[in-house]
C-alpha cells in the first residue's frame, strides 16, 4: 500500500487539526497523494481554495479525502498560483470541485476538460475571470457554450430553468436523436446566494439561520454539520440527550423525504393511490418533528452545543406511538407500490447508472448505494449515537430507478427502527451546553449523512478564531453529474422519472 | 324529416351536454380511490367556461395554422358524431362508406393538431406531435378491423347499419368475434383519448406528455376548444363502445336513452378505477401493446370468416 509515504493529516468526522503544524505540499506531491489515496479506495470530500491572509499571497488549496474504511479523513494542502493542472482527466470525481475553484478565484485548472462556469457568480476576489466575463456585473445563469451534436435527425431539447411543475430552477439541454437522448448537460446556478462568503469572519448571529437554509428539505442535515463544525472548533462535548434528539430529527427528516420521494415517483408514473398516500405520510412525518421542535422541517432544533428543545417522557412515548401508528400505513402504501407489475415495469432498467460510473464520479448517498458502492457516513464516519445503534447500511445493486426507490424503502424501514432503538434508549441529562470561543488557525470537518447523502462542512478559522473560509458539500453537488450519466442511450421521456429518483437538490448545489 | 331533425337534435344536445360529464366521472373516481375530495364533477363545464371568457396569448412564430388546429379539432368530433347512433337514437347522417369517412375525420384533425403543434417550433411540441401521429398510425388498423368484423355481421357499410338493430342479434351468432373487438375498441378509446396507460392526461410533464404537449401553446378560447373538442371525442367513441356493450332495447326510448347514458357513466367509471389501478407504460412498450391489440382485432376476423 503507498499509505505509509503519504504525509497525510489524519482526522475523525468532527475532528480538528492545528493549521499551523500542518505542512503544505508542493502541487506534485499534493497530486501524487491525492490520486494515490483515490487510487487506494479514498474518495474526495471536498477539494477547495483558501486565499492567503495577506494581500499578496496566493490561493491555497485543501483536500480532504474520506477513509471510509479506516474511519478517516486525510487532509492536503498545497498552494498554487495563477493556474494549476488540472487533475480531472485521472480522477474525474473533482471535476466539479475545480471548476468551482475556477470560478471562485480566478485561478485556470490547466488541461480541465469541461471548463465552464459552474454557478455563474462573479470571481470572489480579484478581477481575473477565468472566462474573461465582464467583472462589473453578475453573468447571466446559463450563458456559456453547450455540448452540441449535429448530424441528420439529431435536435437539441431545453428544458428549463422554469419547469411545469412547482419546481427548483434548473436548465437542461439534451442532444437527443429521435427520443434517444445522446447527451445531457446540466446547467445550475439560478439560487446562488453565495452562502460561501457570507460566512467569512463568522459565526455571525444569523449564520445558523442561513445554514438551515442552504437546502430547505436538509435543515437537519446541513444545520448538524455545521454545529458539529463549530463544537469541534470550540473543543465542546454535546450531551448524549442532545445526541440523541438530533439523531431522531436527522431521521425523521430522512423518513419524510423518502417517503414523500417515493410518493412523487408514483405520481410521475401516474400511479395514483400510492403517489395519494406518500404525500399524506410525508405530513405525518413532518409533523413529528413538529412536534419534538414546532416547526415541521425541524428548523431551531439543533444549535452549537446540542438542541433547544427537550423531549420530555410523554412526548417521547406519544411519538413513538404515532410511529407505531404510520409505519403500518407507510409499508402498506410503499408494498402497493412495489408489487405492482406496472410500475415494476416502468421503473426497473430506467436510467441505469454502473457501479463503475458511479465510482469514478464519487456519487455519494442514495445515488450510490443504489449502483452498490457503500457509502454512508453513518456507519462509516459515526458521531453520536450513530456509534452504537447504526449497523444496517442499505446497498441495491442495479443502479437503475428501481434501485434508487428501493434503497429509500430498505432506508425507510432501517430509520423507523432507529428511531423506535433511540426513542427507547434516551439518556438523561442536559440538553444543550455553552460553546466557547473558536481555537484559532483550525480546521475542522464533519461529515454528516442527511437523507440524500453526505453533508460535508468544513470550517477554518483564522488568528483570531473567526471563520476564514466555510466549505460546504451537499450530496447533489456530486450525484448532479450521475444524473446526467444515468441518461445517456435513455429515451428522453424518462427524463423526469430519473431525475425524480435522484431527488436532487438545486439551491443545495447553488449554495 | 322529423325523426331526422330529432335524432339531430338529440345527437347535439346529448354531444355538447353530456361530454364534459365524463371526465368529470373519472376524476371522480380517481379522487375516490386516492382517498380526496376531488374536483367536482362539472369542473370541466367551469373550465371550459371560464376559458371561453379568457384572453389569448399567441406566439409570434405561428401562422394561421395554429389558429385552425382547435377549430377543427371541435369540428370534427361534431361531424363524425352524427355518422354514428347514440344508443337507440340512430346516426342523422348515413351513407354507405361512411365508416371511412369517420376514420379519416379523425385523421383530419389530428393532421391540423399536429400542424398547429409544428407550427409553434417549440421543441416539446414537435416531439408530441411525432408521438401522436406514430401511435395513432398503428391504432388505426384496429379501428378498421373492428368496423370490417361489424361491417361482416351487419351486411352494410354504414356505421348506422353496422351499430344498428343487428347487433343484438349478432352477439348470438357471433359472440367471440364481438367480445374481441370490445375490447380492442376499448383500448383504442383510450389511446385516443390519452388515457393511462398510454398517456396521463394529468401530467405535468412536458418531456413524457404526448397529446397534451401539443396544445401545450393554446390559450383561452382556444384551448377551451381543445378540451371541449376533446371531451366530445371521448364521447364519440365511448359511444361506440356502449353501443357494442349494451346492444338491445327495452322497446321504451327514453328508458333506452337514459341505459345508454348510464352506459357510457359505466365506461367513465371503469376507465377511472383502470387509472387508480395502474402506473404508465414505458413509451417504447406503447406500440408494442398497439401491434398487440391490431393483431387481437385481426384474430375477431379471422374467427368470423373461418
Amino acid at each position: 500500500m503507498m499509505k505509509n509515504d503519504l504525509e497525510a493529516q489524519l482526522l475523525k468526522n468532527g475532528g480538528t487539526v492545528d493549521l499551523s503544524l500542518m505542512e503544505s505540499l508542493g502541487y506534485d506531491e499534493f497530486s501524487r497523494c491525492l490520486l494515490a489515496e483515490v487510487k487506494a479506495g479514498g474518495r474526495v470530500a471536498a477539494l477547495f481554495g483558501v486565499p492567503g491572509e495577506g494581500k499578496n499571497e496566493g490561493l491555497e488549496l485543501f483536500a480532504l479525502i474520506a477513509r471510509d474504511r479506516s474511519a478517516q479523513i486525510a487532509v492536503y494542502r498545497t498552494e498554487v498560483g495563477t493556474s494549476f493542472p488540472s487533475l480531472t482527466q485521472s480522477c474525474p470525481q473533482i471535476h466539479l470541485f475545480e471548476r468551482e475553484i475556477a470560478e471562485q478565484y480566478g485561478v485556470t485548472p490547466t488541461g480541465h476538460p469541461w471548463l465552464k462556469p459552474l454557478r455563474f457568480h462573479r470571481v470572489w476576489q480579484g478581477d481575473t475571470d477565468v472566462w474573461g466575463r465582464p467583472p462589473d456585473e453578475r453573468p447571466r445563469p446559463g450563458d456559456m457554450e453547450f455540448y452540441r451534436i449535429e448530424g441528420e435527425g439529431v435536435h437539441e431539447v431545453a428544458v428549463g430553468p422554469v419547469h411545469a411543475g412547482i419546481i427548483e430552477p434548473g436548465h437542461f439541454r439534451f442532444q437527443c436523436y429521435g427520443e434517444k437522448v445522446m447527451h445531457l448537460e446540466i446547467s445550475l446556478g439560478y439560487q446562488h446566494r453565495a452562502i460561501e462568503p457570507m460566512l467569512l469572519a463568522g459565526p455571525h448571529p444569523f449564520t445558523m439561520a442561513q445554514m438551515e437554509t442552504i437546502a430547505g428539505d436538509t435543515t437537519i442535515g446541513h444545520g448538524l454539520a455545521y454545529c458539529q463544525v463549530i463544537e469541534a472548533l470550540s473543543g465542546c462535548v454535546v450531551p448524549e440527550r442532545a445526541q440523541s434528539i438530533r439523531a431522531m430529527a436527522l431521521e425523521l427528516e430522512r423518513l419524510a423525504n423518502h417517503v414523500g420521494d417515493i410518493g412523487a415517483l408514483a405520481g410521475d408514473i401516474g400511479f395514483l393511490p400510492t403517489a395519494s398516500f406518500c404525500g399524506r405520510l410525508r405530513g405525518d412525518y413532518l409533523n413529528l418533528s413538529a412536534a419534538l421542535c414546532g416547526s415541521r422541517f425541524g428548523r431551531g432544533l439543533v444549535r452549537p452545543g446540542g438542541v433547544l428543545f427537550d423531549l420530555d417522557a410523554t412526548l417521547a412515548s406519544g411519538m413513538q406511538t404515532r410511529i407505531d401508528e404510520i409505519e403500518g400505513n407507510t409499508l402498506g402504501a410503499l408494498n402497493l407500490f412495489f408489487d405492482e407489475p406496472s410500475v415494476l415495469g416502468r421503473l426497473e432498467g430506467t436510467g441505469r447508472v454502473s457501479r463503475s460510473v458511479a465510482e469514478d464520479l464519487g456519487l455519494v448517498g442514495v445515488a450510490a448505494k443504489a449502483c452498490g458502492v457503500p457509502r454512508d457516513s453513518r456507519f462509516f464516519h459515526p458521531t453520536g449515537v450513530y456509534r452504537q445503534l447504526f449497523d444496517e447500511m442499505i446497498t441495491e445493486e442495479t443502479g437503475d430507478a428501481m434501485a434508487r426507490a428501493h434503497v429509500r424503502l430498505r432506508e425507510t424501514m432501517v430509520s423507523i427502527d432507529l428511531l423506535r432503538r433511540i426513542g427507547t434508549s434516551l439518556p438523561a441529562g442536559p440538553v444543550k451546553v455553552p460553546v466557547g470561543p473558536l481555537k484559532a488557525n483550525t480546521l475542522a470537518v464533519s461529515l454528516v449523512e442527511g437523507w440524500r447523502g453526505e453533508v460535508v462542512h468544513v470550517g477554518i478559522t483564522d488568528a483570531g478564531g473567526r471563520l476564514r473560509r466555510y466549505k460546504i458539500v451537499d450530496p447533489s453537488f456530486h450525484n448532479w453529474s450521475g444524473l446526467a450519466m444515468a441518461l445517456r442511450d435513455e429515451q428522453i421521456s424518462d427524463f423526469p422519472l430519473c431525475n425524480k429518483s435522484f431527488g436532487l437538490s438545486y439551491c443545495g448545489f447553488d449554495l | 324529416m322529423r325523426t331526422t331533425i330529432l335524432q339531430l337534435f338529440l345527437h347535439l344536445f346529448l354531444l355538447f351536454g353530456l361530454s364534459p360529464l365524463l371526465s368529470g366521472v373519472i376524476g371522480k373516481t380517481k379522487a375516490l380511490f386516492a382517498g380526496r375530495v376531488g374536483p367536482p364533477l362539472l369542473q370541466l363545464y367551469f373550465d371550459i367556461w371560464k376559458l371561453f371568457g379568457k384572453g389569448m396569448v399567441i406566439s409570434r412564430t405561428t401562422t394561421w395554422i395554429f389558429r385552425a388546429g382547435p377549430v377543427v379539432g371541435l369540428a370534427v368530433p361534431l361531424l363524425a358524431s352524427l355518422l354514428i347512433p347514440f344508443g337507440p337514437v340512430g346516426a342523422p347522417i348515413s351513407f354507405s362508406g361512411d365508416l371511412i369517412f369517420f376514420v379519416y375525420l379523425f385523421g383530419l384533425s389530428r393532421f391540423f393538431t399536429a400542424c398547429a403543434a409544428l407550427d409553434t417550433g417549440s421543441s416539446f411540441e414537435g416531439m408530441g406531435a411525432v408521438r401522436e401521429v406514430t401511435f395513432s398510425c398503428l391504432a388505426e388498423p384496429t379501428l378498421f378491423f373492428v368496423f370490417i368484423v361489424l361491417a361482416r355481421l351487419s351486411g352494410s357499410f354504414s356505421l348506422d347499419a353496422m351499430f344498428g338493430q343487428t347487433l343484438a342479434t349478432s352477439w348470438h351468432t357471433a359472440a367471440p368475434s364481438l367480445l374481441l373487438i370490445l375490447v380492442c375498441l376499448f383500448i383504442v378509446t383510450l389511446v385516443e383519448n390519452c388515457r393511462i396507460p398510454f398517456d396521463d392526461p394529468n401530467t405535468h410533464l412536458e418531456l413524457t406528455m404526448i397529446h397534451e404537449v401539443m396544445v401545450l401553446d393554446h390559450s383561452g378560447p382556444d384551448l377551451g376548444m381543445i378540451l371541449y373538442g376533446a371531451a366530445m371525442k371521448f364521447l364519440v367513441l365511448g359511444a361506440l363502445v356502449v353501443r357494442l356493450f349494451l346492444p338491445g332495447t327495452t322497446g321504451n326510448m327514453a328508458l333506452d336513452i337514459l341505459l345508454f347514458i348510464g352506459g357510457l357513466l359505466f365506461m367513465a367509471v371503469v376507465i377511472g378505477v383502470i387509472e387508480s389501478v395502474m402506473a404508465r407504460l414505458r413509451l417504447l412498450r406503447i406500440p408494442q401493446l398497439l401491434v398487440g391489440v391490431s393483431l387481437l382485432s385481426f384474430f375477431s376476423l379471422i374467427l368470423l370468416l373461418r
